[in-house]
């Protein structure tokens, strides 16, 4: 396994520390929750068997979004620099 | 078929929802990319070089996979610094474990660790003379095994920087059974990078920083590259596109001179990291100096157990402390790829006497060693005929 790597699952049941993850297509695994406050249907990013971190999924949509917008900004700064 | 960086399965209607989503939004979106890689250009000196470093095995993975170098002006340049966790284990330290395999204790560890070169062997190498050597997928399973075996005596071997430490730190604290052990090889990156911003001759520019190291610890640790080293740092995720912004970033704070600290990774790292695991690791471990396999020793780079824990700790266990090992088999230039001195192919081993098959240093054992990560790609490159 790669070791700085942790992949994102969602969580299908909690009991106490332990969780259900789906990493998707059926790919089901218990994993311990310790370290986060994870609830039923959060996505948690898997290393080791551990959750580490809660996904924020609200962030990835916006991560693009604004990505595209500072690439127009920047772009049309650039042409009215240059003209 | 595409590998998927994240690691999932190869068929894309399998994989992860989330990886499936980060894809659909666009992280890998190859006009997306363009349009970034064009801006870099834009940004990019007239004039020098802008060297980037990041220290993460699976950043290394990303950017060799993807091409992200093909894609930069050909004076912005990414080099891998010591990001490969099982890498930088010292020979003293596989020593130790190989010894206490080799005396009937029962050890447990992550596959990646199993060939690594020790002085003279390896854990595979004992497991070929007999040792109980077993692989585990995580800490976890280290502790189910002991608690069904308790007639056997078990040690883990503890090893993985920031990301892998708190998962440790939760199983010694939960009163583990009494039959197993922990070989604690975990080390800390900020201190690693320290050194590496003070190599005059390294000349760097910025950093990426690791993603999921910074999960756990947060952006704070990281802001001295800016303030004291003036290296723009960026924090920054997996996906290809996650790396051109991060490259865009730090391109971007050079071309303005004005270096910070900032976090392209927002939907997995906030700013104070995760205080619970913050606060397991700080009740588990102290820190104290540390030797990294062909960096020497790096101030306050290692975790060790704390005294309340000592019944839990191998080294006082079975009194196994080695200092000295031999880090370098002959020829090997693993020390100068771990900072990104030399590129794996600068290397008179790589690919010859060394390969993934053979390998004869640790950057060639790991999955995330840059050596074998480099390897993949040289051997799936069309031959000379």
């Amino acid at each position: 396994m790669k070791m700085c790597l942790a992949i994102p699952a969602r969580v299908i049941s909690k009991k106490e520390d332990k969780a259900q993850v789906d990493f998707g297509g059926g790919v089901l695994r218990e994993v311990n929750v310790t370290l986060v406050e994870a609830k039923v249907g959060d996505y948690v990013l898997v290393h080791a068997g551990y959750a580490i971190q809660v996904v924020d999924e609200k962030e990835a949509l916006e991560t693009i979004s604004l990505w595209n917008e500072i690439l127009s900004v920047e772009t049309k700064i650039q042409k009215n620099g240059a003209s | 078929m595409e590998r998927d960086p994240l690691g999932g399965n190869q068929n894309p209607e399998k994989r992860g929802k989330l990886t499936l989503m980060t894809e659909k939004l666009g992280f890998r979106d190859p006009e997306l990319a363009k349009r970034v890689a064009k801006r870099i250009q834009e940004l990019a000196p007239m004039k020098g070089t802008v060297k980037i470093c990041h220290v993460c095995g699976t950043h290394e993975w990303t950017i060799t996979h993807y091409g992200i170098r093909s894609l930069l002006p050909s004076n912005v340049e990414v080099i891998a610094g010591p990001g490969c966790p099982v890498c930088i284990v010292p020979a003293s330290e596989i020593d130790e474990a190989v010894q206490l395999s080799l005396k009937g204790v029962t050890l447990t560890c992550f596959g990646d660790v199993l060939r690594v070169p020790g002085s003279k062997m390896s854990l595979l190498d004992a497991k070929a003379k007999g040792a109980d050597v077993r692989i585990v997928y995580g800490v976890s399973d280290a502790v189910e095994i002991a608690k069904k075996e308790q007639d056997k005596e078990f040690v883990f071997f503890a090893v993985g920087f920031e990301t892998t430490a708190p998962s440790t730190a939760v199983e010694v604290s939960h009163k583990p059974p009494k039959n197993l052990s922990f070989l604690i090889s975990h080390r800390v990156i900020p201190p690693a990078m320290k050194m590496l911003a003070e190599m005059e001759d390294l000349n760097l520019n910025g950093f990426i920083a690791p993603g999921h190291v910074s999960t756990i610890i947060g952006l704070e640790p990281y802001e001295i590259f800016p303030k004291t080293y003036g290296m723009p740092t960026v924090v920054a995720g997996f996906e290809p596109l996650d790396i051109l912004f991060a490259i865009h970033m730090i391109t971007k704070q050079l071309n303005e001179g004005d270096p910070i600290l900032e976090n392209e990774y927002t939907r997995a790292v906030r700013w104070e990291g995760n205080v619970k695991a913050q606060g397991l690791m700080q009740e588990v471990f102290d820190v104290e100096d540390g030797r990294w396999r062909g960096l020497g020793t790096i101030p306050l780079s290692k975790f060790v157990l704390r005294k309340r824990y000592v019944a839990y700790d191998a080294q006082s266990k079975y009194d196994t402390k080695i200092e000295e090992g031999i880090d370098l088999q002959p020829g090997c230039r693993c020390h100068l790829v771990i900072i990104g001195k030399i590129k794996p192919t600068e290397c008179p081993l790589f690919m010859k006497a060394c390969t993934p098959q053979n390998p004869v240093g640790a950057c060639m054992v790991s999955v995330e060693g840059t050596c074998r990560v480099w390897a993949k790609i040289t051997s799936s490159l069309p031959q000379k005929t």
